[in-house]
């Protein structure tokens, strides 16, 4: 079992001695503890609830399997910090957890705060794991203390891009005009800028670009622009509110473009949405974050969740794969000591498979995860289906949308 | 850029009935700083409260947000009169400053309460009619907007006739014309002070019930219709019912056009430059009574 896996890989980095001992948890051990950062109030709560549903299930997953056996079984405890959905919440929250004497931080969610949260961090040598943030800025920095076990925006759009074609492509290219919607902050803007330098090149014309506020109260003039300018596509980039608004407001104004292709959208591969406004979200596709629906403990998990009346978002897999990744790099380290972690979470390799992310062999380069890659999905018949890579796809992208 | 003008027509005739509501926002601020002369902060987290009793109302009673709307409104008259009864008159001590400082309170309190009770969630129902359009013409206008459209003018009217024709409306005027001399007649200013805070109050409960079904809630939201509501007061006239509910319509417009032109994120400019341009060219706003 997982037990002697751990056993195997701890051999391979020469902490035999310390695993030897009994791997019976002893009271002693004095537990670990790790901070978890998500924003559970402000604009971000339900992806920062649904982050810290997937450490929680984590850390109670590993201490019921007896703890880090590295450390005498010691248990994980959480220290649970808000960061308020804003930067200066996650820095604080860092401050907090630096009293309490984390060994690790794992979290953060939006781009922004992990920037801020890891820097703070950084001061004392505290390793932080980012969970979803995806500003490619955040591993750029020569933060040694950093990691991003999934994939950067770089290699989200650039997968977007070539799966964008390749499914226009297959279709016999019934697309070329295209609206792109953003919300105008750190995440939406630098997309839509990516989105315009990038999208020309493959043959696709911009026909506007069209920046949203979060929160929004109301789509109605973008629904109007789009409808006056009669997009083929529409792709969107927002968060949850913003684009379920669009999406309902879009139907609404009867505006149906051949295709809604949304890249690290908030809402088109969440389920609360698929549930709450099926019609509006039929058939949208996204390039977002998604588990691996190959491996059993992804279904596992998921029945966790909704056993708990939560939805099923990537923020609950991502959290739950990240905190392994912490206490993998525990048991290769030996001890809770903040340098030893850094140094053993930047030697992962392929043996790490305790998450259940869609990624190849882990392998970190300045703290990126070079592995971490996205998956395209589509709202099928009250469904998020997996469209792209075609190789574990359980389903038939439906393209171009008619009628 | 050119838009075709089915486009602009739709623009302005969503402007108009969000400025509506909008105005029906104002109403109940513009109540307030008419007769008791003061700036009610607490406008926002009240509006809000409202709008989580209508989330209530449908969610945990089942009642839709159209019918909750006048029981509702009796309900937040009553509170918004008790409020001022209890807390903001006591709590003044006749001192305008420091209705300030207890309105400003109330409302962190009340916020607070909503984010303890709601969490900070966003919030919508899922009504069934909430993206059913009306046709006009070329324009597909959303079925709440319409509703919230013909709601406010109902409320309007409403107010109208209460202010003109009941005896309650002529001491409300007593009172916000001459404070004293409405005392030296026998009217019981405090009570008066009491019923048009409930009043105004009301308003809010109604335009929460009217907003609910197409848009959100979060123990936050009322900020941002407040912000808006007191442009809409400078501009109407402080204190003027029908400039509340006239500028509101200009404001809905405003913000729809600029934001089909200058885009969502730009579209709140237009709003502010009209209050800085109304505050610099007619600091009494457009039915301002007073200089």
């Amino acid at each position: 079992m997982a037990k002697f896996e751990v056993a195997r890989r701890s051999l391979v980095f020469g902490v035999a001695g310390v695993l030897a001992a009994p791997a019976l948890p002893r009271a002693q051990a004095p537990a670990v503890k790790l901070g978890i950062l998500q924003p559970v109030t402000g604009a971000l709560s339900q992806d920062g609830e649904h982050g810290r549903l997937g450490a929680e299930l984590a850390i109670n997953e590993i201490n019921a399997g007896g703890g880090i056996r590295a450390l005498g079984g010691a248990r994980i405890e959480m220290v649970f910090g808000d960061a308020r959905s804003n930067p200066e919440g996650g820095v604080s929250e860092v401050e907090k957890m630096q009293a309490e004497g984390v060994v690790a931080i794992v979290g953060g969610f939006a781009s922004p705060i992990c920037l801020a949260a890891s820097q703070a961090a950084s001061r004392y040598d505290l390793p932080y794991v980012v969970d979803v943030g995806v500003s490619d800025q955040i591993v750029s920095r020569g933060l040694a203390n950093t990691f991003r076990f999934g994939p950067g925006f770089g290699v989200v759009t650039s997968a977007a891009l070539d799966n964008l074609v390749a499914l226009n492509d297959a279709a016999g290219k019934p697309s070329r005009t295209v609206v792109i919607v953003h919300e105008d902050g750190l995440f939406g803007s630098g997309m839509a800028r990516l989105l315009n330098a990038e999208l020309p090149k493959r043959g696709f014309e911009v026909l506007e670009t069209i920046a949203h506020p979060t929160p929004a109260r109301d789509m109605n003039n973008v629904a109007l622009r789009i409808r006056s300018l009669r997009p083929d596509l529409v792709i969107p980039s927002s968060y949850y509110a913003e684009f379920v608004l669009l999406a309902r407001t879009m139907q609404q104004q009867r505006i149906r473009p051949k295709g809604i292709y949304c890249v690290l959208n908030g809402a088109a591969s969440n389920y609360r949405f698929v549930r709450e406004f099926p019609d509006a979200a039929n058939l949208v596709m996204d390039c977002n974050h998604w588990p691996d629906p190959r491996k059993p403990k992804t279904a596992e998990l998921r029945q966790q969740v909704e056993a708990q009346n939560r939805f099923w978002l990537y923020n609950t897999p991502m959290n739950y794969s990240a905190v392994m990744l912490v206490a993998d790099a525990l048991e290769r380290a030996g001890r809770a000591d903040r340098a030893a972690v850094i140094q053993a979470l930047a030697a992962t390799d392929g043996a790490f498979t305790k998450h259940i992310m869609p990624y190849g062999p882990t392998r970190f380069v300045n703290g990126q995860n070079q592995a971490g890659a996205p998956v395209n999905t589509q709202v099928q018949n009250n469904d998020i289906k997996v469209i792209f890579p075609r190789d574990f796809a359980d389903a038939q992208p439906v393209y171009p949308v008619t009628g | 850029m050119g838009f075709p003008p089915e486009i602009i027509l739709e623009a302005v005739l969503n402007g108009l009935l969000t400025g509506a509501v909008y105005g029906l926002v104002a109403l109940g601020l513009t109540l307030v700083y008419g007769v008791l002369h003061i700036i009610n902060f607490a406008h926002g987290a009240l509006l809000t409260a409202a709008m989580y009793g209508a989330y209530v109302a449908r969610t945990a009673l089942g009642i839709d947000p159209y019918v909750a709307a006048l029981p509702l409104a009796a309900l937040f008259f009553l509170l918004g009169y008790a409020v001022q009864r209890l807390v903001i008159g006591p709590a003044s001590r006749g001192k305008d400053e420091n209705i300030l400082l207890v309105t400003l309170g109330l409302s962190i309190v009340i916020e607070n309460l909503m984010l303890a009770v709601f969490r900070s969630d966003t919030r919508s129902i899922d009504a069934p009619y909430a993206m059913d359009v009306v046709e006009f013409g070329p324009a597909l206008l959303g079925y709440p907007r319409v509703v919230g459209f013909g709601a406010t003018i109902l409320v309007g009217i409403a107010l109208y006739l209460l202010m003109t024709r009941t005896a309650t409306g002529k001491a409300i005027r007593a009172v916000a014309k001459e404070r004293t001399g409405a005392a030296l007649v026998g009217i019981d200013v405090a009570h008066i002070y009491a019923v048009t805070f409930g009043i105004g109050t009301a308003c809010l409960a109604i335009a929460a019930a009217l907003l609910l079904p197409s848009f959100y809630v979060s123990p936050r939201v009322g900020n941002a219709f407040v912000l808006v509501a007191f442009t809409i007061v400078v501009l109407g006239g402080m204190g003027s019912v029908v400039g509340a509910l006239l500028g509101g319509l200009i404001i809905g417009v405003v913000e729809s056009l600029s934001g089909l032109y200058l885009g969502e994120s730009l579209g709140q400019i237009g709003i502010f430059l009209i209050f800085i341009l109304v505050l610099l060219v007619r600091p009494t706003g457009l039915f301002g009574a007073r200089a």
